[in-house]
């Protein structure tokens, strides 16, 4: 399990997150949970995700969570 | 819109805080979501105690007591003031205004203005830029600054936008011209935008739409909030995203318009409405958080307007008494509406927090 799934679990362990490719839609991931997420990412990878990137859009799946960790610098 | 004053002082600061404290602990039952995720979230906003008035206490209550707090030990004297202004959304009546009120329940002199200011988040600025202009009267002294919201009322307990974050308070600002022979200037920056007017609203209980039974009952509405038209909307996404687009450009215009470096700013006092928002703001502009105090939220919560003066009560209150710092002041919020001030503020006569006591008779 890669590190994003495992970040997305710890924070909805009820959800199983591989199943989705929309977590918006799917209605897994609220306003609030994107903001848990923003700052745990911020934390594990020390960086400071722009407050005008934290829209829908940049958290629909893990490919899009994934872009836009690499657009803060992250290699992943 | 660049406003520029000169030779204005505050002079002296009270918050006035309900002594009734809950707890989000207390409160996570009343979401729909599971008490980890709420536990997240109380970590990464800050959300833990929040004060609110029992039911029945107004807003020219809290004023009230604070007033007479400053007149019983000679901070202020009644026939000093020359000018009440009331930044308000929450006020005892429809008509006539809070400050008309709180004038005639101190017995105050005839000779003075009263006004009321509907603004919220950015409430403690625009009463600042009020007062200076009032103070450009020769006959206007000393006016007297009072933020208030009681919006706790106005919340739908099952609402997890706003619920948890929600809290009471009011500040008592005294705004002079200053007597020093020290010359220094004030350097504000204003706008608004009304077309997002519904961004943050209370839809019902105006002339547009009257409270009624039917305004009273709630409703599931997004994320399995439940509210009422009688209860405050946030639309918690498009106002994050305004905070986080304007409040930094606002500021950058500011420094340009003042002529000052972001290091010649001592603190930045900017309004709180949870520790993750202000920290983003404060990446985005590139201020040290320790020049940032984002600690009101998670002892008091969010009351709107007085958030500026409780991190000034609750951060500086010894400090602003003996020396003086730059501050960089931002407020934004309902309206829309951002506004900013760098002002020089300290040597203050008095910087201090009561309590407002349960069960207080009015």
């Amino acid at each position: 399990m890669n590190d994003i799934v495992l970040i997305l679990n710890e924070i909805c362990p009820e959800l199983d997150f591989s199943l989705s490719e929309d977590f918006i839609n799917d209605g897994m991931l609220d306003s609030f949970d994107m903001i848990t997420l923003v700052s745990t990412l911020d934390k594990k990878y020390s960086i400071s995700i722009d407050g005008m990137d934290i829209i829908p859009e940049n958290f629909k799946n893990e490919a899009t969570i994934i872009a836009l960790l690499r657009k803060n610098g992250v290699q992943l | 819109m660049n406003l520029f004053f000169r030779n204005k002082r505050v002079t002296g600061l009270l918050t006035i805080i309900p002594e009734n404290e809950r707890n989000f602990i207390d409160e996570m039952s009343n979401f729909d979501v599971p008490i980890s995720r709420s536990l997240k979230l109380k970590e990464v906003m800050g959300y833990d105690k929040h004060r609110m008035v029992e039911p029945g206490v107004c807003a020219s209550d809290l004023a009230v007591l604070g007033l007479q707090s400053l007149i019983s030990r000679n901070l202020l004297h009644s026939q000093d003031i020359d000018a009440i202004i009331v930044v308000t959304q929450s006020p005892d009546y429809l008509m006539p205004s809070t400050s008309h009120v709180i004038q005639g329940r101190l017995k105050l002199k005839q000779d003075m203005i009263c006004m009321d200011i509907n603004q919220g988040c950015a409430g403690f600025v625009m009463g600042l830029i009020q007062s200076y202009m009032l103070l450009d009267q020769p006959a206007i002294q000393k006016v007297v600054l009072i933020n208030v919201d009681i919006l706790s009322s106005k919340v739908s307990i099952q609402d997890r936008n706003s619920y948890p974050l929600i809290g009471d308070g009011a500040s008592i600002t005294i705004v002079e011209r200053s007597n020093s022979t020290e010359e220094f200037s004030i350097y504000a920056n204003v706008k608004m935008d009304g077309a997002r007017y519904d961004s943050l609203i209370i839809p019902a209980g105006g002339f547009k739409q009257p409270s009624s039974f039917k305004t009273a009952i709630l409703h599931e509405v997004e994320e399995g909030n439940f509210r009422a038209l009688d209860h405050l909307h946030m639309d918690g996404s498009a106002v994050f995203n305004f905070v986080q687009t304007e409040v930094p450009k606002m500021i950058d215009d500011l420094l340009s318009f003042s002529g000052m470096k972001q290091e010649e700013i001592d603190v930045f006092l900017f309004h709180q409405p949870n520790r993750f928002m202000l920290e983003k703001l404060a990446d985005k502009i590139g201020v040290p958080y320790k020049k940032m105090p984002m600690n009101v939220v998670e002892k008091y919560g969010n009351s709107s307007g007085v958030t500026i003066p409780i991190a000034i009560t609750l951060n500086y209150k010894k400090k602003l008494c003996l020396e003086n710092m730059i501050a960089c002041c931002a407020g934004f919020g309902v309206g829309l509406t951002w506004a900013s001030m760098i002002m020089p503020l300290g040597y203050l006569k008095f910087c201090e927090s009561i309590e407002y006591p349960n069960q207080l008779d009015n």
